[in-house]
Formats: structure tokens, C-alpha cells, sequence
């Protein structure tokens, strides 16, 4: 892509976003689509976003335990494993599969709504399509991906207490106080709030990419494919961004 | 059903007098997409219980004429009054009172592919704030359903259906509102010719039963002479030429000769 294009399309994306916010907070108020869309969005992800917090505690623990073994570090494990998926981990992987997951399908949906002329059939028949297609979609993600998120953290943290049991013993109380003691207030809440803005992203993303799709089934595929990979680069963005601001508050 | 009648009917029930009252007035309409000029000077008048066939070639801009007309494109100039009323410079609120009379049936349906075919019928009846209860709403979705034949699909979704049911859905859930003026994009095309024919007849079945004026865009000369009372040949973005089929079934005008090549004669 070049230069002159990608700023072409920041721009395109950062006025839709205005647009959401211009319009979203107005009355008519959507709210049955809102509740149906965080439905989909949380409850229809719940099983993937589970399966790879399982893993991703695992797989950490697991992989930790040689390098810390060396040090005889061994005690630390359980706290290590907790600070990484919480702080980082648990938030950066969720939303990428949420991007992929979520944010393919609301492309996908939208663009299909738009190839077929369905969004201006809506609009014919006296609804916002902005208000009931995109608000609501983006207002989802927004609040579903923090839940996810810690979703994803709790379960992720049992399978690292599973982890660590495999090779030694440790009771859960001992592991969960050993978590405590080591976390603090700045590790939780920053990470917290980030998850909104990958959230954010993920919604309106998918949404413009949906919305603003070429004509044609090719178009279709092509917002699917690019709200992914769009909303994916700009997680990482935001990730970078939000590390830097905590550490500019002192917060880190 | 009464509403797909046997017996074949070749011609617009009542040829309303051109004295009768117009609903719908498009004048001086320009619309321009960067360099491509679709419309230049577009002027048609619709008068009430009249259909209005609109003949063009494939990107003559008809599909931009009636989106103008509905508010779904802004034009460049020109001005567009439905029932007296300029459209354009109309606020959101007033443009939504003025769809609900206005039904529009798209060239590609454009049926919920989310929703049941019942879902579709009751999207417009609910989004207008017009507020019936249950018993009502189903009796609205029945008789829309029923005037164009497919009672029994109600609980189907739009993708098991086939293309010309999936069109009478389309004008299931415009009829539902009851306008007084529907606007058809090519409500024949990709249809078998058979099905494209009881198309046709729905519309004029339409028309007698609801008293309603149409704007047809359409190039199949099958549902043109079936349902015209008037045609409109859109040239180059102008109004080229008007009247009725016959008038100009035996045009002299190459032009207009090229579009009616091969047309037969209303029976
Ligand atoms: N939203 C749009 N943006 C840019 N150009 C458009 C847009 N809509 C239509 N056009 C252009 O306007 C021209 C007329 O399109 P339109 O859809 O009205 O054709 P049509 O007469 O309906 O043709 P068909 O019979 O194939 O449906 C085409 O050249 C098309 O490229
Ligand atoms: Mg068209």
C-alpha cells in the first residue's frame, strides 16, 4: 500500500469513528439490536476465547519451568506466568482472535448488507442504517472484549495452576496467594483499559470495512479479509501506544 | 387467490386521464458521479393511479433516477416534489414520513438475509413507529403475503427461496405499508419469462387493488407492454421521448425504433 493511500484510509476510518461519535449518543437508542449484538459477540466467542486462554496459561507455564528451573527459580513461576497473561498475553491474544473472529464477521455481514442493498433497504424503511448496523455492532465490542479479556485472563491462570501442578504440587489457595502478593494495582488497571480500545478498533473496523465495501461478492471477501488484518495492525498499535503512556504516568 | 388471476390480462386495467392529479414531479434532474455524467436534465411527471415505464440501457442511470427520488442519492440540481413536497431539502424525520408512502422494490431485492420472511414484512411496519398490536401485525403480514401469493412462506428464510419469490417478497414487504406511489427497479429482470409475465400481471393486480401510481424501470418490452400506461425513454441522461407503448411501438425515430425492435403489438 502506498503512503498517500494508507492516510487516505486513516483518515477515512478516524471520520467514520467520528461519525459514531456524533451519532451514536443520539435518541433513537437501538437497544434490542445493542443487547442481540453483545450476544453474539460475547457469548458466541466464549468457547474460542476460552479454549485459548486454556492454552495460552498452559503453554507459558509450561514453557517457563526450564528456564526458571535453571535459576532455581521455581517459586516464581506461578507469579511470572499471572503478571504476563495479565499485563500483556491475555488482552493482546484475545483480541486477535476477537479481530479474527468477530471482526471478519462483521465485515463479512455488512458488506454482504451492502452488496445487496439491504442497507438502503433499511434506510427506505425509516431506520438509521448507521445507527442500528454500526452503533450497536461498535458499542458491543466495545464493552464485550474487556469481559473477554478477563474471561480469558481467569481461565488462562487456572491452566498455569494446572501447569504448574504437573511437575510438583502446589494447592490453589497457595498459588493464588502467591499471585496476590506479587500484583499490583498498575498492573490490572492499564491493561484493563486497553482492552476497551481493542475493542473499539475491532468494531469500527469491521464496521467501515463492511460498510464502505466494494461492490461485487469479490468485495465481500475483500472487507472480510481486510477488516482482519487492519484491525489487527491497529491492535498492536494500540498495544505499542498504551505501553508508552502507562510508562509516561508512571504507571508501569 | 384472487390476486394471480387466470385470465390473461394485456393492459393496464383504467388509462387515468392525464388530467388527474400528479403526485410525483422530477424536473431539470442532474447527477453526476466525477466524470460520469448519468443524468443531465431528467424531467418526468407521474400522475396519480398511472404507471410509468422508464426505458434505458443498462448504465443509463435509472437505477440513480429513483434513488434520487427515494433521498438515497442527493442530486446535483434540479428538484424532485412527491406529492408537492420537495424531497430535497427535506430533514431526516420528513423524509421517513414520505418513504412511508413511497415503497420502493430494489433491483436485487434487498429481502433481511438474517430474517425470516416474516421478520422482513414486519422490519418496515415497526422501524415507521406505526404501532399495531400482534394481532394486528399478523394480519397485515397475512394479507400482504396473500396479495402476492405466498402465504405459506412466512416462516422461510429469503435464501430458501427462489428468485421470483424472493421478488414478491420484495414487493410483499413494500405493499405492507399500503403506499400511493411504488417505485419498481427492474422488477422482471433475471426472471424465466413465465414468471417474469405473472410478475407483471402482480403489478397491474397492484395497482387495481391499492389504487397506486408506479414508476417502472425496466428494458424487458414483455413487462413494459403489460404494465405501461406511459413509457419514458431515458437517452444520455434526458428524457428522450414519451407516450404510449403503441405511440411509440410505430415511432419513426431510429432511436426509439432500436429499443422496440422485435416488440410485438397489445393484444
Ligand atoms: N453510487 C455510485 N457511485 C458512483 N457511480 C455510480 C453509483 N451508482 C451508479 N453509478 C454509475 O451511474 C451509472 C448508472 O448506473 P445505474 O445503476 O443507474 O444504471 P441502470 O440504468 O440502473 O442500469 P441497469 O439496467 O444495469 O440496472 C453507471 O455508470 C454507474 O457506474
Ligand atoms: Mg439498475
Amino acid at each position: 500500500m502506498q503512503a498517500s493511500e494508507f492516510l487516505a484510509e486513516a483518515g477515512a476510518i478516524s471520520r467514520f469513528a467520528g461519525r459514531f461519535f456524533s451519532e451514536g449518543f443520539r435518541p433513537r437508542y437501538e437497544v434490542q439490536e445493542f443487547l442481540y449484538q453483545c450476544y453474539v459477540v460475547g457469548y458466541k466467542s466464549l468457547p474460542l476465547v476460552g479454549v485459548t486462554g486454556f492454552i495460552m496459561g498452559m503453554v507459558l507455564t509450561l514453557q517457563a519451568r526450564p528456564t526458571m528451573a535453571k535459576f532455581g527459580a521455581e517459586a516464581w513461576i506461578p507469579a511470572m506466568v499471572a503478571l504476563s497473561i495479565i499485563r500483556e498475553m491475555g488482552p493482546i491474544i484475545t483480541a486477535l482472535i476477537c479481530a479474527g473472529k468477530i471482526g471478519s464477521s462483521i465485515g463479512a455481514e455488512l458488506g454482504s448488507m451492502n452488496v445487496t442493498e439491504q442497507i438502503d433497504a433499511m434506510e427506505v424503511s425509516g431506520t438509521n442504517p448507521f445507527k442500528y448496523l454500526v452503533v450497536t455492532r461498535v458499542l458491543a465490542t466495545t464493552l464485550m472484549i474487556p469481559v473477554l479479556v478477563i474471561l480469558a485472563d481467569v481461565i488462562g491462570l487456572y491452566a498455569s495452576y494446572l501447569g504448574v501442578n504437573m511437575k510438583g504440587v502446589t494447592s490453589l489457595s497457595l498459588f493464588v496467594n502467591n499471585i496476590m502478593n506479587r500484583l499490583e494495582f498498575s498492573d490490572v488497571v492499564p491493561a484493563f483499559i486497553k482492552t476497551f480500545f481493542f475493542g473499539f478498533a475491532i468494531g469500527i473496523i469491521g464496521c467501515y470495512k463492511g460498510y464502505h465495501s466494494q461492490k461485487g461478492t469479490e468485495g465481500v471477501g475483500q472487507s472480510a479479509n481486510s477488516a482482519v488484518v487492519v484491525s489487527s495492525l491497529v491492535i498492536f498499535v494500540i498495544d505499542l501506544l498504551a505501553v508508552q503512556i502507562t510508562g509516561l504516568l508512571g504507571l508501569n | 387467490m384472487e390476486s394471480v388471476s387466470p385470465q390473461v390480462q394485456e393492459a393496464p386495467a383504467q388509462q387515468p386521464a392525464a388530467s388527474a392529479e400528479v403526485v410525483l414531479e422530477v424536473e431539470h434532474l442532474v447527477k453526476s458521479f466525477g466524470e460520469n455524467h448519468v443524468l443531465q436534465d431528467f424531467s418526468l411527471q407521474l400522475h396519480r393511479g398511472e404507471n410509468v415505464v422508464v426505458l434505458g440501457k443498462s448504465g443509463s442511470g435509472k437505477s440513480v433516477l429513483i434513488k434520487c427520488i427515494i433521498g438515497l442519492l442527493q442530486p446535483d440540481s434540479g428538484s424532485i416534489r412527491v406529492f408537492g413536497e420537495e424531497v430535497t431539502g427535506l430533514e431526516h424525520q420528513e423524509l421517513d414520513e414520505l418513504r412511508a408512502r413511497v415503497g420502493f422494490l430494489f433491483q436485487s431485492n434487498a429481502l433481511y438475509d438474517s430474517m425470516t420472511v416474516r421478520e422482513n414484512l414486519l422490519f418496515p411496519l415497526r422501524r415507521h413507529w406505526i404501532n399495531k398490536t400482534p394481532a394486528e401485525e399478523q394480519a397485515m403480514v397475512e394479507e400482504a403475503l396473500q396479495s402476492v401469493g405466498l402465504e405459506q412462506t412466512q416462516n422461510m428464510m429469503p435464501a430458501e427461496l427462489s428468485g421470483g419469490m424472493r421478488k414478491r417478497i420484495g414487493l410483499a414487504r413494500t405493499l405492507i405499508l399500503k403506499p400511493d406511489i411504488i417505485l419498481y427497479d427492474e422488477p422482471t429482470t433475471g426472471l424465466d419469462p413465465i414468471t417474469a409475465r405473472e410478475i407483471s400481471q402482480l403489478i397491474l393486480d397492484v395497482q387495481a387493488r391499492y389504487t397506486t401510481s408506479a414508476i417502472i424501470i425496466s428494458h424487458d418490452m414483455n413487462c413494459v407492454r403489460i404494465t405501461a400506461n406511459r413509457v419514458a425513454l431515458l437517452v444520455d441522461g434526458r428524457c428522450y421521448q414519451q407516450g404510449t407503448y403503441e405511440e411509440l411501438r410505430h415511432s419513426t425515430d431510429p432511436v426509439v425504433r432500436e429499443f422496440f425492435e422485435g416488440a410485438v403489438p397489445r393484444a
